[in-house]
């Protein structure tokens, strides 16, 4: 009846605090909504609304929050590294440990690197095109709650039962059931199967709103960069997540059926998983940094107060990543054993990938040379990238390089130059970009001083996380190591590693006062004008916040930086009004999150009676959704004229 | 000038058939993983029974047929929708049902009776990767046997309305395209597998 809930799990003290920490923190989040009376305006405005710019308001959140937490355990692990040399053993068991490292990626890259794309696209691709709406906006929401029930899965491995300690991408035949009986790597495949379908179908969502809906006027080569640069990303979710949900299928079908796919006897093959892991995941990194590449190339042009650079050459460069891309998985193992004919393509196109990466970085400081550069926020956050994002770049070329790589695979080297460059191009662009749109989305600007501050923090923060780990790379220290010897002498440079962390928690800080600080002051903010940074771009022809139709007439396009000559060329354009479609609220969306959450957890316990009901249930409420009728409300042109 | 409820009917369809075309294309690729396996694996039997051992042609090959042919009335039914006539697309989609319900009876025949002599998905990894590649197949024709009830009967109640008639398009590309992945699958695990 209850499967394998009636196991007790034993828990030691640290993973107590950290279960009871969050369900404290939910309960008074809870009784604070009460408190407040909010409880309804919460449901109305955001859990049932269809509206994009509202779902890109929820991504944020979970991504926000899974940032601090993905935090949390990189300061644990950071702690028990700089402790746990020699005779001390540091605070954390083995197990717990191996489980915070596969906590930190999953994390990091499901829930806040994907989040916060997904929180871009919905709140900016629409106002940038020119659109009203998303493709399918209910199809929207759904993706949102299957994203946010993957966090949710994750964050309740900590209080039910325990994650997986196999590693991020879950290697098999670690992660078999014949070395991982538990149920860990199973809150693992449920968390990421479920939140990785909901990116599937985000990402099918937006390609087809780009390609279909964009103004008047606006073809392929007059997009924003941005636009170019999440297109890139779409194609890319929706060649390689397939993969993905394919692959974790096997991993599932060999734990729960005893099939053999990757198990290694009975005829399995675990390489292959590894390929097609990385068959998904190569072109995941890139899913990740192509829209940061977006962000840049808008925010250099507006705060150098220049066109972009070599807007051509930018789209070509995306366009290139975007296929090179998907021939260079094996890079991740070069040590399988391919033969050296093997390596060398593989290493090669590797290589290939800095080429179209160097114009890009060529262009942004092309389009600084001799603009009139503000040194905003924003900027920092640029200048900071281009700084690390180069030396990731370039030690990942180095590692391309197979014999190098020999050496190099798997040890702290390889951490650094990945972390180079996702938190020195996704975290950052994230936050650039967060800075530059915030006035847009919530109609208020950020505290530019604690912005700064929040900045040198993260940036030295940064450098004092990582470079060390560099070096120890290169010394032979492997990664997710939770002991090691006195005589290696490492332990200064761990230490210095972790109060780089420590430093980057307190950018944290500030951004979390910035946050508060500027909601304060938000009525000295306001963005009165809806273009608070001289901007090129559609979004930034709307009022802020922009009304739920966005436009109120759609605009017609001429060229690139379309708002940027409505504004010069002072051509009085007639406003035509015409009645609105908009989508109704809907409460099903969130329920069919609801049912797949409750699928998920009784599928990691094995009560499937009831993760049979809960599917017939998700069934059901799209059923009903497909029979409603009158789905949308209208607004009358009248109202439209009277509302601008 | 035109309502702005049949302009935003006219767009949805416009975008509904696109969307799905890409969902079709993802779904592809699923496939192409599922085969990419297949055919690493099927080699690998373990001592047990292989390809030529187990398949048998004139029975894929009738299943083939009836498939080819569900897919033929199902084109039908889109003539028939052209050209208004609500009892006939009903009839069409009822034909292609039976059949696929034939299709599905035959596949789960042919596994219970490979089960049965022990040959189960246990066994080896190529049994894995066959039980695993046609049972993803069988699951899409189910999956699709369902949203042909789901349709259908919107269609006897109310007759056929824009959306019913976008829908049912979706649903024709769905059949059609789980007919090419089934080709796909005749050629490369049971034509392939009998030489």
């Amino acid at each position: 009846m209850l499967g394998r809930l009636r196991d007790v799990y034993q828990h030691d003290f640290i993973e107590y605090a950290a279960g009871y920490s969050m369900l404290i923190g939910a309960l008074l989040l809870i009784g604070y909504l009460t408190y407040k009376k909010k409880w309804k305006w919460l449901w109305k405005e955001y859990i049932t609304s269809l509206d994009p710019k509202k779902i890109g308001m929820m991504y944020l959140a979970v991504a926000m929050l899974s940032l601090v937490k993905g935090l949390v355990d990189a300061l644990m692990m950071r702690a028990q590294q700089a402790l746990s040399v020699g005779e001390s053993h540091g605070y954390l068991t083995s197990d717990h440990f191996q489980q915070l490292f596969t906590a930190h990626g999953t994390t990091m890259i499901f829930f806040v690197g994907m989040g916060i794309i997904f929180a871009l696209m919905n709140l900016i691709v629409p106002l940038q095109i020119g659109a009203r709406d998303v493709a399918f906006p209910f199809l929207n929401a759904v993706s949102f709650y299957l994203y946010a029930v993957g966090a949710g899965l994750m964050v309740l491995s900590l209080v039910i039962g325990e994650f997986s300690a196999a590693g991020w991408v879950c290697y098999p035949p670690l992660s078999g059931l014949a070395y991982n009986p538990g149920v860990g790597v199973d809150y693992w495949i449920w968390s990421v199967q479920i939140a990785g379908i909901g990116s599937l179908l985000s990402g099918l969502n937006f390609f087809v709103t780009i390609v279909k809906m964009r103004c008047p006027g606006m073809t392929l080569m007059k997009m924003p960069i941005f636009i170019w640069s999440i297109l890139g990303t779409l194609v890319l979710i929706l060649f390689a997540f397939p993969i993905l949900t394919a692959t974790i299928g096997m991993l599932t079908l060999d734990r729960y059926l005893d099939m053999h796919f990757f198990t290694p006897d009975f005829g399995g093959n675990p390489m292959m998983y590894i390929n097609l892991i990385w068959a998904w995941g190569h072109p995941e990194v890139y899913i990740l940094v192509l829209p940061a590449f977006g962000v840049f190339s808008e925010i250099v042009a507006v705060f150098s107060q220049k066109r972009l650079f070599g807007y051509v050459s930018m789209v070509w460069a995306l366009a290139a990543i975007t296929f090179l891309s998907f021939i260079v998985w094996l890079h991740h193992f070069f040590t399988m054993g391919a033969s050296a004919n093997v390596n060398a393509f593989f290493g090669v196109m590797t290589m290939l990938i800095a080429v179209p990466t160097g114009v890009k970085l060529f262009n942004w400081l092309f389009t600084m040379h001799r603009g009139r550069i503000l040194f905003t926020t924003p900027m920092l956050w640029f200048l900071g990238f281009v700084f690390i994002f180069v030396i990731g770049g370039m030690t990942g070329v180095l590692m391309s390089a197979a014999p190098a790589d020999y050496q190099i695979h798997n040890s702290l080297f390889l951490i650094a130059h990945f972390h180079s460059t996702i938190i020195g191009g996704v975290v950052f662009a994230f936050f650039c970009g967060l800075t530059y749109w915030f006035p847009k989305i919530f109609g208020y600007k950020l505290n530019e001083r604690l912005g700064r501050y929040a900045f040198w923090c993260w940036m030295l923060g940064f450098l004092l996380a990582f470079m060390p780990l560099y070096f120890l790379g290169l010394m032979g220290a492997t990664r997710r190591l939770d002991h090691y010897d006195v005589t290696t002498g490492w332990q200064p440079l761990f230490i210095v590693a972790a109060a780089g962390v420590v430093l980057i928690s307190i950018g944290v800080f500030f951004q979390v006062l910035q946050m508060i600080v500027s909601y304060r002051q938000r009525k000295e903010n306001l963005d009165t004008t809806g273009d608070p940074w001289n901007g090129r771009t559609l979004e930034w022809s709307l009022p802020s916040p922009p009304p739920e139709y966005n436009f109120a007439s759609i605009p017609q396009v001429h060229g690139i930086d379309a708002f940027w000559s409505m504004k010069h060329e002072k051509v009085e354009h007639k406003r035509h009004y015409e009645d609105i479609l908009m989508p109704k609220n809907t409460p099903l969306a969130v329920l069919i999150g609801g049912f797949s959450f409750l699928m998920g957890f009784c599928l990691v316990w094995h009560i499937m009676w009831l993760a049979g009901l809960s599917l017939a249930g998700v069934i059901i409420c799209m059923v009903i959704r497909l029979s409603e009728k009158n789905t949308e409300h209208l607004i009358s042109a009248k109202e439209v004229q009277r509302l601008t | 000038m035109r309502g702005v409820h049949e302009k935003h009917l006219e767009e949805t369809y416009s975008k509904t058939v696109f969307g799905f075309w890409t969902y079709l294309m993802t779904d592809c690729i699923l496939f192409g993983t599922l085969f990419a396996t297949y055919l690493v694996l099927h080699n690998n039997t373990f001592g047990g029974p292989s390809a030529p051992e187990l398949f048998s042609m004139p029975f894929a090959l009738t299943e083939t047929l009836i498939l080819l042919t569900s897919s033929f009335t199902c084109t039908l039914s889109k003539l028939a929708a052209y050209r208004g006539d609500k009892n006939k697309v009903i009839g069409w989609f009822a034909v292609t049902f039976l059949l696929g319900l034939a299709f599905i009876a035959m596949e789960l025949n042919e596994f219970s009776h490979l089960v049965h002599e022990g040959n189960s998905w246990r066994r080896s990894g190529f049994l894995t990767g066959f039980f695993t590649l046609v049972a993803t197949h069988g699951l899409h024709i189910s999956t699709g046997l369902l949203w042909m009830i789901i349709l259908i009967i919107p269609v006897c109640r109310h007759g056929l309305t824009p959306v019913s008639l976008k829908r049912l398009t979706c649903l024709r590309m769905f059949w059609h395209f789980l007919d090419i992945v089934w080709i796909f699958i005749f050629t490369i695990v049971y034509l392939m597998g009998s030489l």
